[in-house]
Protein backbone atom coordinates (compact mmCIF):
# COMPACT_ATOMS: atom_id res chain seq x y z
CA UNK A 1 0.00 0.00 0.00
CA UNK A 2 1.86 3.04 -1.33
CA UNK A 3 0.25 5.88 1.16
CA UNK A 4 2.40 8.50 -0.50
CA UNK A 5 1.50 12.36 0.19
CA UNK A 6 -1.88 11.44 1.54
CA UNK A 7 -1.28 12.21 4.76
CA UNK A 8 -2.99 8.66 6.07
CA UNK A 9 -3.81 9.09 9.35
CA UNK A 10 -2.97 5.72 11.91
CA UNK A 11 -6.22 4.73 13.99
CA UNK A 12 -5.18 1.47 15.57
CA UNK A 13 -1.95 -0.21 15.66
CA UNK A 14 -1.46 -3.92 16.11
CA UNK A 15 -1.75 -4.42 19.45
CA UNK A 16 -5.01 -2.08 19.91
CA UNK A 17 -6.40 -4.15 16.71
CA UNK A 18 -5.39 -7.27 19.05
CA UNK A 19 -7.18 -6.43 21.96
CA UNK A 20 -10.38 -5.37 19.97
CA UNK A 21 -10.39 -9.02 18.56
CA UNK A 22 -10.03 -10.61 21.65
CA UNK A 23 -12.98 -8.50 23.10
CA UNK A 24 -15.22 -9.30 19.95
CA UNK A 25 -14.39 -13.04 20.16
CA UNK A 26 -15.14 -13.02 23.58
CA UNK A 27 -18.31 -10.99 23.00
CA UNK A 28 -19.17 -14.08 20.23
CA UNK A 29 -18.54 -16.52 23.15
CA UNK A 30 -20.73 -15.04 25.53
CA UNK A 31 -23.47 -14.54 23.32
CA UNK A 32 -23.73 -18.26 21.13
CA UNK A 33 -21.56 -20.42 23.43
CA UNK A 34 -20.25 -23.63 21.99
CA UNK A 35 -21.56 -21.85 18.48
CA UNK A 36 -23.99 -24.81 17.99
CA UNK A 37 -26.51 -23.04 16.15
CA UNK A 38 -23.73 -20.63 15.02
CA UNK A 39 -22.04 -19.43 11.26
CA UNK A 40 -19.55 -17.06 10.48
CA UNK A 41 -19.36 -15.78 7.27
CA UNK A 42 -17.38 -13.46 6.38
CA UNK A 43 -17.84 -11.10 2.94
CA UNK A 44 -15.27 -11.66 0.57
CA UNK A 45 -12.94 -10.19 -0.03
CA UNK A 46 -11.77 -8.62 2.92
CA UNK A 47 -14.32 -9.72 5.91
CA UNK A 48 -12.26 -13.82 4.76
CA UNK A 49 -9.07 -12.48 6.89
CA UNK A 50 -11.19 -11.43 9.82
CA UNK A 51 -13.32 -14.04 9.54
CA UNK A 52 -9.96 -16.29 9.80
CA UNK A 53 -8.41 -14.80 12.73
CA UNK A 54 -11.68 -14.50 14.79
CA UNK A 55 -12.53 -17.55 14.50
CA UNK A 56 -8.81 -18.47 15.09
CA UNK A 57 -9.24 -16.27 18.52
CA UNK A 58 -12.49 -18.59 19.63
CA UNK A 59 -10.79 -21.47 18.95
CA UNK A 60 -7.86 -20.23 21.11
CA UNK A 61 -10.59 -18.65 24.01
CA UNK A 62 -12.65 -21.50 24.14
CA UNK A 63 -11.28 -24.67 22.11
CA UNK A 64 -14.53 -26.93 22.88
CA UNK A 65 -16.71 -25.31 20.06
CA UNK A 66 -18.55 -26.96 16.89
CA UNK A 67 -17.71 -23.13 15.06
CA UNK A 68 -18.56 -23.56 11.59
CA UNK A 69 -17.06 -20.58 8.91
CA UNK A 70 -17.97 -19.44 5.51
CA UNK A 71 -17.09 -17.00 2.97
CA UNK A 72 -19.21 -15.57 0.85
CA UNK A 73 -18.45 -13.79 -2.26
CA UNK A 74 -21.55 -10.69 -3.37
CA UNK A 75 -20.43 -9.43 -6.21
CA UNK A 76 -23.57 -10.74 -7.97
CA UNK A 77 -25.26 -9.26 -6.13
CA UNK A 78 -24.29 -5.88 -5.71
CA UNK A 79 -26.50 -2.67 -6.87
CA UNK A 80 -23.33 -0.94 -8.69
CA UNK A 81 -22.86 -3.27 -11.59
CA UNK A 82 -22.84 -0.96 -14.60
CA UNK A 83 -22.65 2.23 -12.63
CA UNK A 84 -18.85 1.73 -10.98
CA UNK A 85 -15.96 2.66 -12.99
CA UNK A 86 -14.10 -1.21 -13.41
CA UNK A 87 -15.62 -4.18 -13.57
CA UNK A 88 -16.39 -6.18 -10.51
CA UNK A 89 -14.51 -9.17 -10.12
CA UNK A 90 -15.81 -11.98 -8.16
CA UNK A 91 -13.78 -13.70 -5.26
CA UNK A 92 -15.04 -17.58 -4.46
CA UNK A 93 -17.88 -18.19 -1.64
CA UNK A 94 -17.46 -21.15 0.19
CA UNK A 95 -20.58 -22.08 2.03
CA UNK A 96 -20.24 -26.06 2.90
CA UNK A 97 -23.49 -25.69 5.28
CA UNK A 98 -26.48 -24.69 4.91
CA UNK A 99 -27.71 -21.68 7.14
CA UNK A 100 -31.17 -22.73 7.42
CA UNK A 101 -32.38 -22.00 11.20
CA UNK A 102 -29.05 -20.97 11.78
CA UNK A 103 -28.13 -17.38 13.45
CA UNK A 104 -25.14 -16.18 11.11
CA UNK A 105 -23.24 -13.70 11.93
CA UNK A 106 -21.50 -11.49 9.27
CA UNK A 107 -18.28 -10.44 9.17
CA UNK A 108 -16.68 -7.55 7.55
CA UNK A 109 -13.51 -5.27 8.55
CA UNK A 110 -15.12 -2.08 7.49
CA UNK A 111 -19.11 -0.41 7.17
CA UNK A 112 -19.46 2.48 5.26
CA UNK A 113 -22.45 2.90 2.97
CA UNK A 114 -24.03 -0.16 4.26
CA UNK A 115 -24.89 -1.33 0.44
CA UNK A 116 -22.07 -4.35 0.61
CA UNK A 117 -24.06 -5.75 3.98
CA UNK A 118 -27.27 -5.07 2.00
CA UNK A 119 -25.39 -7.18 -0.65
CA UNK A 120 -24.84 -9.74 1.24
CA UNK A 121 -28.06 -10.03 3.05
CA UNK A 122 -29.17 -10.75 -0.34
CA UNK A 123 -26.45 -13.12 -1.33
CA UNK A 124 -26.92 -15.21 2.20
CA UNK A 125 -30.59 -16.15 0.93
CA UNK A 126 -29.61 -18.12 -1.82
CA UNK A 127 -28.13 -20.69 0.99
CA UNK A 128 -31.45 -21.25 2.96
CA UNK A 129 -33.49 -18.98 5.30
CA UNK A 130 -31.18 -17.91 8.38
CA UNK A 131 -32.59 -17.78 12.01
CA UNK A 132 -31.00 -14.58 12.55
CA UNK A 133 -28.51 -12.44 10.91
CA UNK A 134 -26.32 -10.51 12.98
CA UNK A 135 -23.17 -8.08 11.94
CA UNK A 136 -19.73 -8.07 13.23
CA UNK A 137 -17.68 -4.92 12.17
CA UNK A 138 -13.97 -3.90 12.75
CA UNK A 139 -14.24 -0.33 11.88
CA UNK A 140 -17.80 1.91 11.29
CA UNK A 141 -17.65 4.87 9.62
CA UNK A 142 -20.51 6.12 11.36
CA UNK A 143 -23.10 8.90 9.94
CA UNK A 144 -21.91 8.16 6.18
CA UNK A 145 -24.59 5.43 6.25
CA UNK A 146 -26.85 5.09 3.32
CA UNK A 147 -29.45 1.87 4.02
CA UNK A 148 -30.36 1.20 7.67
CA UNK A 149 -27.99 -1.05 8.69
CA UNK A 150 -26.21 -1.20 11.88
CA UNK A 151 -23.47 -3.54 13.45
CA UNK A 152 -24.08 -5.53 16.16
CA UNK A 153 -20.53 -6.44 17.39
CA UNK A 154 -18.68 -2.64 16.38
CA UNK A 155 -14.56 -3.06 17.27
CA UNK A 156 -14.34 0.95 16.95
CA UNK A 157 -16.38 3.33 15.52
CA UNK A 158 -14.67 6.18 13.19
CA UNK A 159 -15.73 10.00 12.10
CA UNK A 160 -14.94 10.09 8.78
CA UNK A 161 -15.40 12.58 5.83
CA UNK A 162 -16.89 11.01 2.66
CA UNK A 163 -13.54 11.52 0.38
CA UNK A 164 -11.70 10.19 3.06
CA UNK A 165 -10.76 6.00 2.76
CA UNK A 166 -10.30 3.63 5.42
CA UNK A 167 -7.69 0.88 5.06
CA UNK A 168 -7.04 -1.60 6.98
CA UNK A 169 -3.56 -3.83 6.55
CA UNK A 170 -3.34 -7.23 7.17
CA UNK A 171 -0.25 -8.61 6.56
CA UNK A 172 -0.98 -12.68 6.47
CA UNK A 173 -4.42 -13.32 7.37
CA UNK A 174 -4.22 -13.47 11.09
CA UNK A 175 -1.45 -10.79 11.58
CA UNK A 176 -3.54 -7.34 11.44
CA UNK A 177 -0.83 -4.44 11.36
CA UNK A 178 -2.58 -1.43 11.40
CA UNK A 179 -5.71 0.92 10.40
CA UNK A 180 -5.28 4.16 8.20
CA UNK A 181 -7.82 7.05 7.32
CA UNK A 182 -6.54 8.47 4.01
CA UNK A 183 -7.65 11.35 1.70
CA UNK A 184 -8.77 9.85 -1.55
CA UNK A 185 -9.54 12.72 -3.61
CA UNK A 186 -9.68 10.40 -6.80
CA UNK A 187 -11.89 8.40 -5.00
CA UNK B 1 -6.77 -8.62 -16.54
CA UNK B 2 -10.27 -7.41 -15.19
CA UNK B 3 -11.49 -6.08 -18.43
CA UNK B 4 -12.56 -7.91 -21.58
CA UNK B 5 -10.50 -6.24 -24.42
CA UNK B 6 -13.66 -6.72 -27.01
CA UNK B 7 -16.93 -5.36 -26.30
CA UNK B 8 -18.79 -7.93 -28.44
CA UNK B 9 -18.11 -11.90 -28.75
CA UNK B 10 -17.60 -12.30 -32.53
CA UNK B 11 -15.06 -14.80 -32.31
CA UNK B 12 -12.63 -16.53 -30.57
CA UNK B 13 -10.01 -14.79 -33.11
CA UNK B 14 -10.73 -11.63 -31.78
CA UNK B 15 -10.10 -12.52 -28.07
CA UNK B 16 -6.30 -12.51 -26.72
CA UNK B 17 -5.33 -14.79 -23.66
CA UNK B 18 -5.99 -12.70 -21.19
CA UNK B 19 -10.03 -12.56 -22.39
CA UNK B 20 -9.97 -16.33 -22.41
CA UNK B 21 -8.49 -16.21 -18.98
CA UNK B 22 -11.16 -14.04 -17.38
CA UNK B 23 -13.76 -15.35 -18.65
CA UNK B 24 -12.78 -19.01 -17.25
CA UNK B 25 -12.06 -16.99 -13.64
CA UNK B 26 -15.36 -15.69 -13.79
CA UNK B 27 -17.26 -18.97 -15.21
CA UNK B 28 -15.82 -20.58 -11.68
CA UNK B 29 -17.64 -18.59 -9.92
CA UNK B 30 -20.86 -19.03 -12.03
CA UNK B 31 -20.22 -22.65 -12.02
CA UNK B 32 -20.60 -22.61 -7.85
CA UNK B 33 -23.80 -20.14 -8.21
CA UNK B 34 -25.48 -23.02 -10.28
CA UNK B 35 -25.02 -25.44 -8.13
CA UNK B 36 -26.32 -23.38 -5.48
CA UNK B 37 -29.83 -24.30 -4.71
CA UNK B 38 -31.05 -20.98 -5.50
CA UNK B 39 -29.41 -20.63 -8.98
CA UNK B 40 -30.20 -17.58 -9.49
CA UNK B 41 -28.33 -13.82 -9.04
CA UNK B 42 -29.65 -10.56 -9.69
CA UNK B 43 -26.42 -8.78 -11.81
CA UNK B 44 -28.81 -8.24 -15.14
CA UNK B 45 -31.85 -7.63 -13.50
CA UNK B 46 -32.00 -4.30 -15.54
CA UNK B 47 -30.03 -5.82 -18.49
CA UNK B 48 -33.05 -7.28 -22.07
CA UNK B 49 -31.36 -9.92 -24.01
CA UNK B 50 -32.64 -11.22 -27.78
CA UNK B 51 -31.92 -14.22 -28.64
CA UNK B 52 -31.62 -14.12 -32.48
CA UNK B 53 -31.86 -17.97 -34.49
CA UNK B 54 -31.94 -18.43 -38.21
CA UNK B 55 -30.40 -21.68 -37.48
CA UNK B 56 -31.30 -24.97 -35.40
CA UNK B 57 -30.45 -25.04 -32.21
CA UNK B 58 -30.97 -27.30 -29.30
CA UNK B 59 -28.10 -27.26 -27.02
CA UNK B 60 -26.59 -23.82 -27.62
CA UNK B 61 -30.37 -22.13 -27.66
CA UNK B 62 -31.47 -23.73 -24.03
CA UNK B 63 -27.91 -23.02 -22.38
CA UNK B 64 -28.17 -19.63 -24.08
CA UNK B 65 -31.47 -19.04 -22.48
CA UNK B 66 -30.68 -20.41 -18.83
CA UNK B 67 -28.05 -18.53 -18.51
CA UNK B 68 -29.96 -15.34 -18.83
CA UNK B 69 -32.25 -16.60 -16.92
CA UNK B 70 -29.52 -17.27 -13.95
CA UNK B 71 -28.62 -13.85 -14.91
CA UNK B 72 -31.75 -12.37 -14.30
CA UNK B 73 -31.75 -11.03 -17.68
CA UNK B 74 -35.23 -10.72 -19.66
CA UNK B 75 -35.19 -12.57 -22.72
CA UNK B 76 -36.65 -12.18 -25.77
CA UNK B 77 -37.27 -15.66 -28.14
CA UNK B 78 -36.79 -14.89 -32.03
CA UNK B 79 -36.59 -17.82 -34.60
CA UNK B 80 -36.22 -17.58 -38.17
CA UNK B 81 -39.35 -19.78 -38.89
CA UNK B 82 -42.64 -18.19 -38.79
CA UNK B 83 -40.73 -14.90 -38.90
CA UNK B 84 -41.21 -11.77 -41.43
CA UNK B 85 -37.32 -12.85 -42.74
CA UNK B 86 -39.93 -15.33 -45.05
CA UNK B 87 -41.11 -12.04 -46.02
CA UNK B 88 -37.82 -10.12 -47.74
CA UNK B 89 -37.06 -8.29 -44.58
CA UNK B 90 -33.49 -7.86 -43.82
CA UNK B 91 -31.28 -8.91 -41.38
CA UNK B 92 -30.44 -5.64 -40.43
CA UNK B 93 -33.69 -4.17 -40.76
CA UNK B 94 -34.76 -7.66 -38.39
CA UNK B 95 -32.58 -6.58 -36.14
CA UNK B 96 -32.79 -2.53 -36.18
CA UNK B 97 -36.53 -3.59 -35.23
CA UNK B 98 -35.87 -6.14 -32.26
CA UNK B 99 -33.60 -3.11 -30.98
CA UNK B 100 -36.43 -0.77 -31.12
CA UNK B 101 -37.77 -2.50 -28.17
CA UNK B 102 -34.76 -1.28 -26.14
CA UNK B 103 -33.21 -4.66 -26.20
CA UNK B 104 -29.64 -3.93 -24.83
CA UNK B 105 -27.89 -7.84 -25.86
CA UNK B 106 -27.61 -9.86 -29.27
CA UNK B 107 -27.41 -13.05 -29.23
CA UNK B 108 -27.16 -14.68 -32.97
CA UNK B 109 -27.15 -17.94 -34.99
CA UNK B 110 -27.13 -17.61 -38.09
CA UNK B 111 -26.63 -19.73 -40.96
CA UNK B 112 -24.08 -17.38 -43.38
CA UNK B 113 -20.20 -16.71 -42.30
CA UNK B 114 -20.01 -13.28 -40.84
CA UNK B 115 -23.03 -12.73 -40.21
CA UNK B 116 -22.34 -11.38 -36.39
CA UNK B 117 -19.11 -9.61 -37.97
CA UNK B 118 -21.14 -8.02 -40.59
CA UNK B 119 -23.95 -7.22 -38.25
CA UNK B 120 -21.79 -5.55 -35.76
CA UNK B 121 -20.68 -3.30 -38.12
CA UNK B 122 -23.92 -1.84 -39.16
CA UNK B 123 -26.19 -1.60 -36.00
CA UNK B 124 -25.01 -0.45 -32.30
CA UNK B 125 -25.45 -3.07 -29.82
CA UNK B 126 -23.66 -5.51 -28.22
CA UNK B 127 -23.53 -8.89 -30.17
CA UNK B 128 -22.90 -12.43 -29.00
CA UNK B 129 -21.91 -14.91 -32.00
CA UNK B 130 -23.95 -18.49 -31.50
CA UNK B 131 -22.41 -20.04 -34.17
CA UNK B 132 -22.07 -18.60 -38.02
CA UNK B 133 -22.13 -20.95 -40.60
CA UNK B 134 -18.74 -22.84 -40.86
CA UNK B 135 -17.15 -19.60 -39.52
CA UNK B 136 -17.05 -19.32 -35.63
CA UNK B 137 -18.95 -21.05 -32.70
CA UNK B 138 -17.10 -18.93 -29.48
CA UNK B 139 -18.89 -19.70 -26.38
CA UNK B 140 -18.49 -23.86 -28.12
CA UNK B 141 -15.12 -23.01 -28.10
CA UNK B 142 -14.62 -21.46 -24.58
CA UNK B 143 -16.44 -23.94 -22.84
CA UNK B 144 -14.42 -26.71 -24.36
CA UNK B 145 -11.29 -25.20 -23.21
CA UNK B 146 -12.57 -24.67 -19.75
CA UNK B 147 -13.84 -28.39 -19.68
CA UNK B 148 -10.61 -29.44 -21.07
CA UNK B 149 -8.51 -27.67 -18.64
CA UNK B 150 -10.75 -28.79 -15.68
CA UNK B 151 -9.84 -32.00 -16.58
CA UNK B 152 -6.17 -31.68 -17.11
CA UNK B 153 -4.71 -28.64 -16.37
CA UNK B 154 -3.74 -25.91 -17.87
CA UNK B 155 -3.39 -26.23 -21.51
CA UNK B 156 0.21 -24.91 -22.09
CA UNK B 157 1.91 -27.68 -24.41
CA UNK B 158 -1.08 -30.24 -24.32
CA UNK B 159 -1.60 -31.78 -27.45
CA UNK B 160 -5.00 -31.65 -28.81
CA UNK B 161 -6.57 -33.50 -31.75
CA UNK B 162 -10.22 -32.31 -33.85
CA UNK B 163 -11.25 -34.96 -35.68
CA UNK B 164 -13.77 -34.71 -38.42
CA UNK B 165 -15.54 -32.23 -40.60
CA UNK B 166 -12.97 -30.15 -40.49
CA UNK B 167 -13.94 -28.26 -43.83
CA UNK B 168 -17.61 -27.42 -42.59
CA UNK B 169 -16.84 -27.37 -38.44
CA UNK B 170 -17.07 -23.67 -37.27
CA UNK B 171 -16.41 -25.46 -33.59
CA UNK B 172 -13.20 -26.86 -35.92
CA UNK B 173 -12.56 -22.74 -36.04
CA UNK B 174 -13.34 -21.75 -33.00
CA UNK B 175 -11.36 -24.74 -30.82
CA UNK B 176 -8.29 -24.17 -32.67
CA UNK B 177 -8.12 -20.64 -31.82
CA UNK B 178 -8.98 -21.04 -28.21
CA UNK B 179 -6.23 -23.78 -28.01
CA UNK B 180 -3.52 -22.24 -29.48
CA UNK B 181 -4.33 -19.17 -27.31
CA UNK B 182 -3.86 -21.04 -24.21
CA UNK B 183 -0.67 -22.16 -25.66
CA UNK B 184 -1.87 -25.69 -26.71
CA UNK B 185 -1.01 -27.98 -30.20
CA UNK B 186 -3.11 -28.70 -32.51
CA UNK B 187 -3.79 -31.05 -34.77
CA UNK B 188 -6.73 -32.08 -37.19
CA UNK B 189 -7.82 -35.23 -39.00
CA UNK B 190 -10.52 -36.41 -41.00
CA UNK B 191 -10.30 -37.43 -44.69
CA UNK B 192 -8.57 -34.70 -47.11
CA UNK B 193 -11.73 -33.98 -49.18
CA UNK B 194 -12.64 -32.61 -45.20
CA UNK B 195 -9.48 -30.82 -44.31
CA UNK B 196 -10.14 -27.08 -45.97
CA UNK B 197 -6.80 -25.57 -47.85
CA UNK B 198 -6.80 -22.74 -45.34
CA UNK B 199 -6.02 -25.31 -42.68
CA UNK B 200 -2.22 -24.66 -43.78
CA UNK B 201 -1.91 -21.06 -42.63
CA UNK B 202 -3.10 -21.42 -38.80
CA UNK B 203 -0.21 -23.49 -37.69
CA UNK B 204 -1.94 -26.72 -37.31
CA UNK B 205 -0.43 -29.70 -37.95
CA UNK B 206 -2.80 -32.29 -40.20
CA UNK B 207 -3.10 -36.10 -39.71
CA UNK B 208 -4.84 -38.23 -41.79
CA UNK B 209 -3.96 -41.57 -40.11
CA UNK B 210 -6.68 -41.44 -36.79
CA UNK B 211 -4.56 -43.98 -34.37
CA UNK B 212 -1.45 -42.43 -35.29
CA UNK B 213 -3.18 -38.89 -34.34
CA UNK B 214 -4.60 -40.46 -30.99
CA UNK B 215 -1.23 -41.75 -29.72
CA UNK B 216 0.21 -38.60 -29.84
CA UNK B 217 -2.88 -36.69 -28.14
CA UNK B 218 -4.00 -35.49 -24.94
CA UNK B 219 -7.37 -34.88 -25.76
CA UNK B 220 -9.78 -35.54 -29.05
CA UNK B 221 -12.92 -33.65 -30.49
CA UNK B 222 -15.12 -35.99 -32.39
CA UNK B 223 -16.73 -33.39 -34.90
CA UNK B 224 -20.28 -34.54 -36.64
CA UNK B 225 -20.16 -34.73 -39.87
CA UNK B 226 -22.24 -31.56 -41.43
CA UNK B 227 -24.24 -32.82 -43.78
CA UNK B 228 -26.83 -29.88 -43.91
CA UNK B 229 -23.95 -28.32 -45.40
CA UNK B 230 -22.71 -30.10 -47.51
CA UNK B 231 -23.54 -29.32 -51.83
CA UNK B 232 -21.51 -32.50 -53.21
CA UNK B 233 -20.35 -36.32 -51.90
CA UNK B 234 -16.56 -35.25 -49.58
CA UNK B 235 -16.64 -39.23 -48.73
CA UNK B 236 -17.56 -42.44 -50.72
CA UNK B 237 -19.94 -43.61 -47.25
CA UNK B 238 -20.88 -43.02 -44.06
CA UNK B 239 -19.65 -46.82 -43.61
CA UNK B 240 -16.38 -46.19 -44.97
CA UNK B 241 -15.76 -43.02 -42.99
CA UNK B 242 -16.82 -44.82 -39.33
CA UNK B 243 -14.10 -47.33 -40.52
CA UNK B 244 -11.55 -44.75 -40.78
CA UNK B 245 -12.05 -42.31 -38.72
CA UNK B 246 -15.11 -43.50 -35.84
CA UNK B 247 -13.75 -43.57 -32.49
CA UNK B 248 -14.59 -46.82 -30.64
CA UNK B 249 -13.73 -48.38 -27.22
CA UNK B 250 -11.08 -51.22 -28.88
CA UNK B 251 -9.33 -47.90 -30.63
CA UNK B 252 -9.53 -45.77 -27.18
CA UNK B 253 -8.07 -48.86 -25.68
CA UNK B 254 -5.45 -49.90 -28.04
CA UNK B 255 -3.94 -46.50 -27.23
CA UNK B 256 -1.24 -46.70 -24.39
CA UNK B 257 -2.39 -43.44 -22.85
CA UNK B 258 -6.20 -42.39 -21.22
CA UNK B 259 -7.61 -39.54 -23.20
CA UNK B 260 -10.37 -37.02 -23.07
CA UNK B 261 -12.90 -37.51 -25.38
CA UNK B 262 -14.82 -34.62 -26.03
CA UNK B 263 -18.17 -34.13 -28.38
CA UNK B 264 -19.82 -30.60 -29.07
CA UNK B 265 -23.36 -32.59 -29.91
CA UNK B 266 -25.49 -33.20 -31.53
CA UNK B 267 -23.63 -36.96 -31.41
CA UNK B 268 -24.25 -39.40 -34.05
CA UNK B 269 -24.11 -42.33 -32.11
CA UNK B 270 -22.33 -44.94 -34.17
CA UNK B 271 -20.83 -42.49 -36.66
CA UNK B 272 -17.75 -40.14 -35.31
CA UNK B 273 -18.31 -41.90 -31.83
CA UNK B 274 -19.74 -45.51 -30.16
CA UNK B 275 -22.30 -45.49 -27.43
CA UNK B 276 -19.59 -47.17 -25.45
CA UNK B 277 -17.30 -43.99 -26.14
CA UNK B 278 -19.66 -41.51 -25.54
CA UNK B 279 -21.23 -42.99 -22.45
CA UNK B 280 -17.78 -43.95 -20.89
CA UNK B 281 -15.59 -42.45 -17.61
CA UNK B 282 -13.32 -40.93 -20.72
CA UNK B 283 -16.00 -38.98 -22.43
CA UNK B 284 -16.54 -35.54 -20.99
CA UNK B 285 -19.76 -34.43 -22.92
CA UNK B 286 -22.04 -34.26 -20.59
CA UNK B 287 -19.70 -31.86 -18.22
CA UNK B 288 -19.40 -30.16 -21.55
CA UNK B 289 -23.25 -29.09 -21.29
CA UNK B 290 -23.00 -28.36 -17.65
CA UNK B 291 -19.74 -25.82 -17.63
CA UNK B 292 -21.87 -24.55 -20.77
CA UNK B 293 -24.27 -22.72 -18.80
CA UNK B 294 -21.57 -21.27 -16.61
CA UNK B 295 -19.54 -20.10 -19.81
CA UNK B 296 -22.19 -18.44 -21.02
CA UNK B 297 -23.12 -16.61 -17.99
CA UNK B 298 -18.97 -15.41 -17.53
CA UNK B 299 -19.21 -13.82 -21.03
CA UNK B 300 -22.89 -12.10 -21.02
CA UNK B 301 -21.88 -11.13 -17.53
CA UNK B 302 -18.76 -9.37 -18.71
CA UNK B 303 -20.09 -7.80 -22.11
CA UNK B 304 -22.71 -6.45 -19.75
CA UNK B 305 -20.30 -4.83 -17.57
CA UNK B 306 -18.93 -2.90 -20.86
CA UNK B 307 -22.79 -2.09 -21.93
CA UNK B 308 -23.05 2.08 -21.87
Amino acid sequence: MNLGDMKPKKILGSNEIEIILNRLSYQLIEDFNSFEETVLIGIQPRGANLVKKISGLIDFLNPDNNLKLGFLDITFFRDDFRRSKKVLNASSTQLEFSVENKTVVLVDDVLFTGRSVNSALNAIQSFGRPKAIKLLILIDRRFSRELPIQPDYCGLQVDSRLNQKVIVNCKKYDVYDSVYLINDDNG
Amino acid sequence: MDDLSVNNLLGIKYLNTDDLKLIFKTADNFKEVINRKIKKVPSLRDITIANLFFENSTRTKLSFELAQKRLSADVLNFSSSGSSISKGETLIDTVNNILSMKVDMIVMRHPSPGASVFLSKNIDSCIINAGDGTHEHPTQALLDAYSLQEKIGYLENKNILIVGDIMHSRVALSNIFAYQKLGANVTVCGPKSLIPNYISSLNVKVEIDFKKALNNSDAVNMLRIQNERMSETYFPSIREYVQQYGLTKDILDSIDRKIIVMHPGPINRGVEITSEVADSEQAIILDQVENGVAIRMAVMYLLASKLK
